[in-house]
């Protein structure tokens, strides 16, 4: 009858475990998640400044990000570009920018306009540790004064790229964002 | 309580089988009345000393009766109708006798038989091979396969077995795939415990260690039915071998290194057992490997480590017993650094390159991402026999605890996924044989499951909390009808209620149409979430019945048909969102009820001392088949993603599995296997994802027995290319470049053709101890290529050749 004694043993066991609290789960701090991406580019002959916003709120939910871009880009002038990015999911908004410049090495911002954009972009200072390129700041001109065009910029943050690298088709590592804003020079 | 009887109704096979079974149960308590009340009693006896020989097993051919000895060596049989008989009488340490015998009136005899305790490896390997099913051909896995696979993974052990492949992410992490199922499809029982351990995921292995099995079977028939109704692929059930009745020590050390991945293990087992009915065993295992290597590079951070420890202890007599066991199983793993791919266009990149992006020297070291895991396992488990049959108790609990570990961003050094999924059930089981050759098994379980996914990895949760309620009751009868035939019947119900709570984005909820589906679901609205309460009831119905027909005493024909139901699993309910290893947003389905699996098997067996065959077919019509495809791109902030979502078609799957072995000459072995897998979706004959190529393993081995058994054998594996596949190609849009490229996840990579070599020799210490010694070889000819099978192959080609040497040492 041995079996019957260890089967006693064994339901308080049972009951222990299915007696918990019907607490509901608290919820998750979603911490990595990039929301909002903030291009502000300053004109340095003082005519103004161009932001260029994507703001995507639900994340991986199904509303599509927001692209706004303030207006169009000056051909007689360069630009000094700054990007934030943002978790707003966390309130307050959570600012990443910070995180990204702590792991400047492993991270860097590329630039890319497509055929009808002639613009120019050169890496400013932040750099990394090792004197490469992060992308924070930049600057952004015509490629030659007084162009005009319309196209798509792209910016891309790319998290462990290969550093230094000659350009994103080869630096590896995996995209964090990506976003093309419509952008007319006039 | 509708739902139970829409589906009862729906499914006329199932009605059927009831009634077969009933019409069986009647039939037989009426059939009986002949003259059939002679008693026949065996006494077993050392040949040499006459010393009685406990727990030797008495079978009656004709009446397909079983009978245990007792301590004095006797076992009795009531109710033998007058007639001839042929007694078949085996012992773990002795050599098996056939003898005939006329009973017509009560019947004594005494049987002799010779006692080897040093032939005790021989012996248990052929104890093993008792069946869990008559009807069912079923494919099992000796100690000894298992020993020369003891460095591997479960998932590898079991592709040896025909109609068996393996789903892989990287080198380490492999589940096996029964004729194209897998995941939920395929239970595993770890010494009568259904095993808990997050298996819907497919990059998800198996938490069972190898070395503490001493016997894995795949079963798919009636028998199945005593553990599982969900089993849509089938049940592999793995076994420790019965502890021996008598006073002894048993065990061993094994050893083993390989040149692929630089490392090895140890593992040891170490059994007492008492001629009073105790034992205890104790068990464990190290293993730790590097980085492992294709014949071209090194495959950066695939490296695990894993340690495993098991003990039982208990009383085991004829008429009854008690055991407890733990186990506990822990890893320690590294996912292939360049495999983690956030966008569509790093995978693009991936499969362009070929090779992975992220190529170091060999180490030891393991680096995020990597998957640490515990399983813990503890059983209670009692069984006494009375007059009306044996009947046993089990109490189980098991704790798994899964971290899966990521490159994060900001240092952060904590899991990206942490689940702990704990289960604890209770069980009685009774087996009962009755006087004209049937049996009848029987049983009632009820189990808890709580999953908790912990909060503080800051990642939002993949599988909710959620608590599992389970009852179950299921009934196998067998029965002899003839000489010739033998029949299995059986029918298990299962209910399941599942309470959990949920954060759904509140965008995917009224996208879904939740809103309006499940309105009693939300429990409060917080902007940009929606908690959420899903409440499910699911009652399954599952039924089998099988036939054996015995052409003649080497020759089977066995018959099938099995009908299981599986409940969704909580990926397909509850995924909502980006899947950060698959680069894809994976979404489930509320709305799902139920997978129904039709099986239909017919196996041809024929074997003899020279040559065995063995023949399988089958067809598995599936309804509500659950299975995710592309269905759309989806912007996000970080890129476009591939949208893959849950749906529930109706499916088909076909396909049939040959071996043959047969030997030449005294000493020359040749064996063949092939299996062929289809699948399809029923309404448009679209081909199913990740069905398994079209195989063929030959093999050759020779055997010099006054060379220390050495045994020598080449293996030679042909997968061809997969040619129907699902076309889930996507073109993508890249726009730093302006273009649109293709996304192509779907073509599945070239045909492969492998060579392995395997050499094993044995000694005998002079303490009576037995020295095994094994060389193998795989891949022989360091053959660079990709397996359609592999989750990762978008990364990285297989491993290359491998030399792995195993010694060890059984007393």
């Amino acid at each position: 009858m041995k079996i019957f004694k260890y089967a006693l043993l064994a339901i308080p066991f049972l009951y222990f475990s299915c007696d918990d609290d019907d607490d509901t789960p608290e919820p998750i701090n979603e911490e990595e998640v990039i929301t909002t991406m903030t291009v502000t580019l300053l004109a340095s002959d003082g005519s103004g400044t161009v932001v260029l916003q994507t703001q995507d709120l639900d994340g991986d939910g199904p509303n599509e990000p927001v692209v706004t871009v303030s207006g169009p880009l000056s051909s007689a002038t360069s630009y000094s570009g700054s990007i934030e990015w943002l978790n707003e999911m966390e309130d307050p908004a959570e600012d990443i920018t910070e995180e990204i410049l702590e792991e400047a090495d492993e991270h860097q911002v590329f630039f890319s306009a497509s055929d009808g954009l002639p613009l120019q972009f050169v890496y400013t200072a932040p750099f990394d540790s090792m004197g490469n390129p992060v992308g924070i700041n930049f600057v952004l001109a015509p490629q030659n004064a007084g162009d005009t065009g319309s196209g798509n910029l792209t910016i891309t943050l790319v998290h462990e790229p290969t550093k230094p690298n000659d350009g994103l088709d080869t630096a590896g590592g995996s995209i964090d964002i990506q976003t093309s804003f419509p952008v007319t020079i006039e | 309580m509708k739902n139970i009887f829409t589906k009862w109704s729906a499914n006329l096979q199932t009605k059927l089988a009831l009634i077969f079974y009933f019409v069986i149960t009647v039939i037989y308590s009426n059939i009986y009345a002949q003259n059939c009340d002679n008693s026949l009693s065996i006494e077993v006896v050392d040949l040499h000393d006459g010393t009685p020989l406990s727990n030797a097993v008495v079978l009656i051919k004709e009446l397909q009766k079983e009978g245990f000895t007792d301590l004095d060596g006797n076992v009795v049989f009531e109710n033998i109708c007058t007639d001839n008989y042929t007694l078949n009488i085996s012992h773990e340490e002795c050599k098996d006798i056939t003898t005939s015998l006329n009973v017509n009136k009560d019947t004594f005899k005494k049987i002799r038989l010779e006692h080897h305790l040093n032939e005790l490896e021989e012996i248990i390997v052929i104890s093993n091979n008792r069946n869990n099913s008559r009807t069912l051909f079923e494919n099992k896995i000796s100690k000894q396969v298992l020993e020369d696979y003891n460095s591997r993974t479960l998932g590898e052990v079991l592709k040896t077995v025909t109609g068996v492949s393996s789903l892989n992410s990287g080198n380490y992490l492999s589940k096996p795939v029964i004729n194209g199922l897998h995941s939920s499809r395929v239970i595993l029982i770890n010494n009568g415990v259904r095993l808990e351990d997050q298996e819907w995921g497919i990059e998800h292995a198996p938490s069972i260690d190898i070395n503490s099995i001493d016997k894995i079977s795949i079963i798919k028939g009636a028998s199945s039915l005593k553990y599982a109704g969900d089993a849509v692929g089938g049940v592999i059930i793995a076994e420790t071998s019965k502890e021996k009745l008598l006073d002894s020590i048993y065990g061993n050390v094994t050893t083993n290194i390989q040149s692929n991945g630089r490392g090895g293990g140890i593992s040891t087992d170490y059994t007492k057992t008492y001629s009073s009915g105790w034992y205890y065993r104790f068990q464990g295992t190290l293993k730790r490997m590097g980085d492992f290597e294709t014949p071209n590079y090194v495959m950066t951070n695939t490296g695990f480590s894993e340690h495993n420890l098991s003990l039982k202890a208990g009383l085991n007599r004829i008429d009854h017993g008690f055991d407890v066991y733990y186990s506990l199983f822990s890893n320690y793993l590294g996912i292939l650094r360049s495999s983690h791919a956030h966008t569509a266009i790093d995978i693009i990149n991936a499969i362009e390159n070929e090779v992975p992006h992220i190529i170091e020297d060999f180490s030891y070291d393991i680096n995020i991402p990597r998957q640490k895991i515990s399983h813990n396992l503890f059983k209670l488990r009692g069984f006494k026999t009375f007059d009306f049959g044996k009947l046993s108790m089990r109490y189980d609990f098991q704790s798994n605890d899964r971290r899966e570990y990521d490159i994060r961003r900001g240092d952060r050094t904590k899991p990206a996924l942490d689940l702990n999924l704990q289960t604890h059930s209770l069980a009685f089981d009774l087996e009962s044989k009755f006087e004209n050759n049937s049996n009848l098994k029987a049983g009632i379980s009820a189990r808890y499951q709580k999953n908790f996914p912990d909060p503080s990895t800051g990642v939002k949760r993949i599988i909710p909390d959620y608590k599992k309620y389970d009852f179950s009751l299921y009934s196998v009868y067998d029965m002899n009808f003839s000489e010739n035939w033998f029949i299995e019947a059986g029918i298990r119900y299962d209910f399941s209620h599942i309470d959990a709570y949920k954060y759904y984005r509140t965008s995917l909820w009224e996208v879904r149409n939740y809103n309006e589906l499940f309105p009693e679901f939300v429990v409060e609205d917080l902007g940009l979430n929606t908690l959420t309460n899903p409440k499910f009831d699911f009652h399954n119905i599952s039924s089998n019945l099988g036939a054996r027909y015995s052409i003649s005493e080497s020759e089977n024909i066995f018959i099938n048909y099995s009908m299981s139901s599986r409940k969704p699993n909580p990926s397909e309910l509850f995924s909502e969102g980006l899947h950060h290893s698959s680069a894809r947003i994976e979404i489930g389905d509320l709305s799902f009820n139920s997978e129904v699996g039709h099986n239909f098997s017919l196996t041809y067996d024929s074997s003899n001392e020279k040559s065995s065959l063995t023949v399988n077919t089958f067809a598995n019509i599936v309804d509500d088949f659950i299975y995710m495809i592309p269905v759309d791109l989806m912007p996000t902030i970080a890129g476009v993603f591939p949208y893959w979502e849950y749906k529930q078609e109706d499916a088909k799957l076909f396909g049939f599995d040959v071996k043959y072995d047969r030997q030449y000459l005294t000493n020359f072995f040749v064996g063949h296997q092939f299996s062929i897998i289809k699948g399809y979706e029923r309404a448009n004959d679209k081909p199913l994802i990740n069905m398994p190529p079209v195989n063929l393993k030959n093999q050759i081995s020779y055997n010099f027995p006054k060379l220390n058994n050495l045994n020598v054998s080449l293996e030679s594996e042909y997968v061809f290319k997969q040619n129907e596949y699902p076309n889930n190609n996507f073109e993508v849009f890249i726009p730093t470049e302006q273009v649109y490229q293709l996304l192509d996840t779907s073509t599945p990579p070239s045909a492969y053709h492998l060579l392995n070599f395997a050499a094993s020799i044995g000694l005998k210490a002079e303490n009576g101890g037995n020295y095994k010694i094994n060389l193998r070889i795989e891949n022989l000819f360091n053959n660079l290529y990709k397996n359609y099978l592999n989750r990762l192959r978008y990364f990285t080609h297989e491993m290359g050749r491998n030399i792995l040497l195993s010694v060890s040492y059984s007393y």
